[in-house]
């Protein structure tokens, strides 16, 4: 029990923490900027995957990490673009096309992946993204090296936070985006193109997804491997709805299920098998669904979620 | 640009964008074909050949089909009334662990009696799966989607943790895997010495059921009705969720089905590849059937002929069989968007 309580107060229990929140707080700013559009994208699984592979894959064949990071993300654009296209102006089911997308992007790596390597049994390695430790600050105790001592793309990620935060509250770009996805009809009285809104909250969305399943090939682990998403895109749409589409909740949110993921990790190690490991393992996903079920009574979708846009229409 | 409804076409012009929508999938996969540096068309021919060019290869489609049809069923009759169940992967698997609980000797009874115990247990236990995520939809408003998908992961853990505990097969040499079930709890397989059983059987039965639910039932209106619009359902006095609920339920059974005839028509034991994604594959199965409970029968086929064929072309051509996954999801996507265009017309201006 002592021991239980102990981990808290490690540094390493909370680097562990940031780190496990660093994918999931691209990819749920990713579909936070979706679904604030009016788009909820479930491609977002598939699309991390695609971004964890193109990413990966980019440094394997020489090219340096932060070029992995960019094609990542405009491979994730690119399916962006895809959900984008077949979701606003044919306005298509969005459940349908979310799970088309996800079933095309993953299948698509793995082609690829089997492509380029035909005969590899364990996947080859790459030099991943280094600490970066900010001098001074990450010598605070627990708290420094768990904020100041951590890759690059980390702080890119709580960047992200903050740019989109600013630019969905204090932009023009940004009141359309959330409006497109509250009274399109509004934006489109403002000379404003809901379709093209939209479309561009997709992409980018969809780009930060992908960034997000770069950071595990990159920056968590060394290489690519199969299923290696496991859940975490859904796991973001439940953050999304956890967050209250804010992007600061949100953040809170996904330090807080990054948290918990850390310490059942390390509970597991000091439970010495009495409890099947199994169980650890479920615990993200159930508390996903715990999280969904406090916040859905009182949670304020976007109205026009889910609702095609079609010009003229009423 | 912009979307005008249109009149609807002619029954010969609507099955011609279904074959557009065949071809333009072919194109793309072609394009992933030559950059694998093979050619299309002797591709192509090998899949067709794997699929259905010998006896052999047809009793192999069709018993890669007999799951699809039960996943595919499921997802057609829950995205009929818009309850978006995703997770026909997990009650599948609650199937199977229903079936091998009850088939491995705890319920000595014949044949004849033992089977239809274990199915409709087996349909119970993945309908009550299903009905967690439908009383969570509409008792507190959680969208069903995330929930179904993140049920998936639960019940995979859950699986593994039965194998390598209470379910574990003692003379398994240590693999996560169950003891088969006695011969009483499985099912028999149609032509002597090959694998098709007769869940393929259940499997038509099936889809012929549900479909006279759907179009002959006053349930089946409720379904569509409530698919279409919850709103003006309730307004005329359809008890939404209730009927819900009996989706769910319906739903739920017939994936779990499909974990059943798997246990006990082909595998014989649970292991934790049991289904390579069918509940998945399910999806598009039913999209591709437009949601035709007959049609999923038919697509289930072709979605089974295009794995099984992919496989035995990537042993000759040196192709990733991922190829198939591929051509399957995209299928998936040009299908739906041929049919907005059976409803719709572009208007540029």
């Amino acid at each position: 029990m002592e021991q239980a309580i102990e981990i808290l107060f490690t540094a390493s229990f909370w680097v562990a923490a940031i780190r496990i929140a660093s994918p999931l707080i691209f990819a749920t700013m990713g579909e936070l900027i979706c679904e604030r559009a009016g788009v909820l994208n479930l491609g977002i699984e598939g699309i991390m995957t695609v971004g964890a592979f193109a990413g990966w894959f980019t440094v394997y064949s020489g090219g340096d990490l932060w070029t992995g990071v960019i094609v990542a993300a405009l491979a994730g654009a690119a399916f962006g673009l895809l959900h984008g296209f077949l979701t606003v102006p044919l306005g298509l089911s969005q459940h349908v096309v979310g799970i088309g997308i996800t079933l095309l992007a993953t299948s698509l790596t793995y082609f690829v992946y089997r492509l380029v390597l035909p005969e590899v049994t364990s996947p080859p390695k790459i030099d991943p993204f280094q600490p970066w430790p900010i001098p001074g600050l990450s010598k605070i105790p627990v708290i420094g090296e768990a904020l100041f001592a951590q890759t690059p793309l980390t702080y890119l990620a709580f960047l992200t936070v903050a740019v989109v935060a600013w630019a969905l509250y204090r932009t023009p770009a940004g009141l359309a985006l959330r409006a497109a996805g509250e009274n399109p009809s509004a934006v489109e009285a403002q000379g404003i193109s809901v379709t093209g809104v939209r479309m561009a909250a997709v992409m980018v969305g969809s780009a930060l997804m992908a960034v997000g399943g770069a950071f595990l090939t990159m920056s968590a682990f060394n290489s690519f491997f199969f299923e290696m998403i496991n859940g975490r895109g859904w796991i973001c749409i439940a953050l999304v709805v956890f967050g209250s589409w804010r992007p600061g909740k949100a953040l809170i949110g996904a330090i807080l299920f990054a948290a918990f993921d850390a310490y059942q990790i390390r509970l597991q190690q000091i439970s010495g098998g009495i409890v099947p490991y199994q169980v650890f393992l479920m615990m993200p996903y159930i508390l996903s669904i715990l999280a969904l079920v406090l916040v859905a009574r009182r949670a304020t979708y976007p109205k026009a979620l889910m609702i095609p846009y079609q010009k003229g229409e009423r | 640009m912009r979307l005008e409804p249109k009149p609807a076409p002619s029954i010969t012009v609507l099955l011609l964008y279904p074959v557009a929508a065949i071809l333009v999938t072919l194109v793309i996969v072609s394009l992933l074909v030559l950059a694998a540096g093979a050619s299309p068309l002797s591709v192509f021919g090998l899949v067709a050949k794997g699929a259905a060019g010998s006896q052999f290869a047809l009793l192999e489609t069709l018993t890669r089909a007999t799951p699809l049809i039960f996943t595919g069923l499921a997802v057609a009759v829950a995205f009929r009334a818009k309850l978006w169940n995703i997770g026909a992967e997990a009650q599948l698997y609650i199937g199977a662990v229903v079936t091998v609980v009850l088939g491995t000797g705890a319920l000595p009874l014949p044949a004849g009696l033992l089977i239809p115990i274990i199915a409709i247990a087996a349909m119970a236990g993945g309908a009550l799966l299903l009905l967690g995520p439908a009383l969570l939809k509409t008792r507190f408003g959680v969208d069903e989607v995330v929930t179904t998908l993140l049920l998936n992961f639960i019940v995979l853990l859950f699986v593994s943790l039965l194998l390598e505990g209470p379910l574990k097969d003692p003379m398994g040499l240590g693999w996560p895997q169950s003891p088969k079930v006695i011969a009483e709890a499985q099912l028999l397989r149609i032509i002597q010495g090959r694998r098709l059983h007769f869940g393929f059987i259940i499997a038509i039965v099936s889809a012929i059921v549900v479909w006279i639910i759907m179009k002959r039932t006053a349930l089946g209106y409720e379904m569509r009705a409530v698919g279409h619009n919850p709103e003006a359902s309730r307004f005329a006095g359809i008890p939404v969720n209730k009927v819900l609920m009996k989706t769910a339920l319906m739903s739920g059974g017939l994936a779990a089905l499909a974990g059943f005839s798997e246990v006990s028509g082909l595998k014989g034991n649970l292991t934790l590849d049991l289904s390579p994604g069918f509940g998945y594959s399910g999806i598009v199965v039913a999209m591709l059937a437009m949601l035709n409970p007959l049609g999923v029968v038919v697509t289930a086929i072709f979605v089974a002929g295009v794995f099984v064929g992919a496989d035995a072309m990537s042993r000759s051509a040196g192709v990733p069989s991922y190829i198939a996954d591929v051509m399957v999801a995209t299928a998936l996507l040009t299908m739906v968007t041929a049919m907005m265009f059976t409803r719709y017309r572009v208007r540029w201006r």
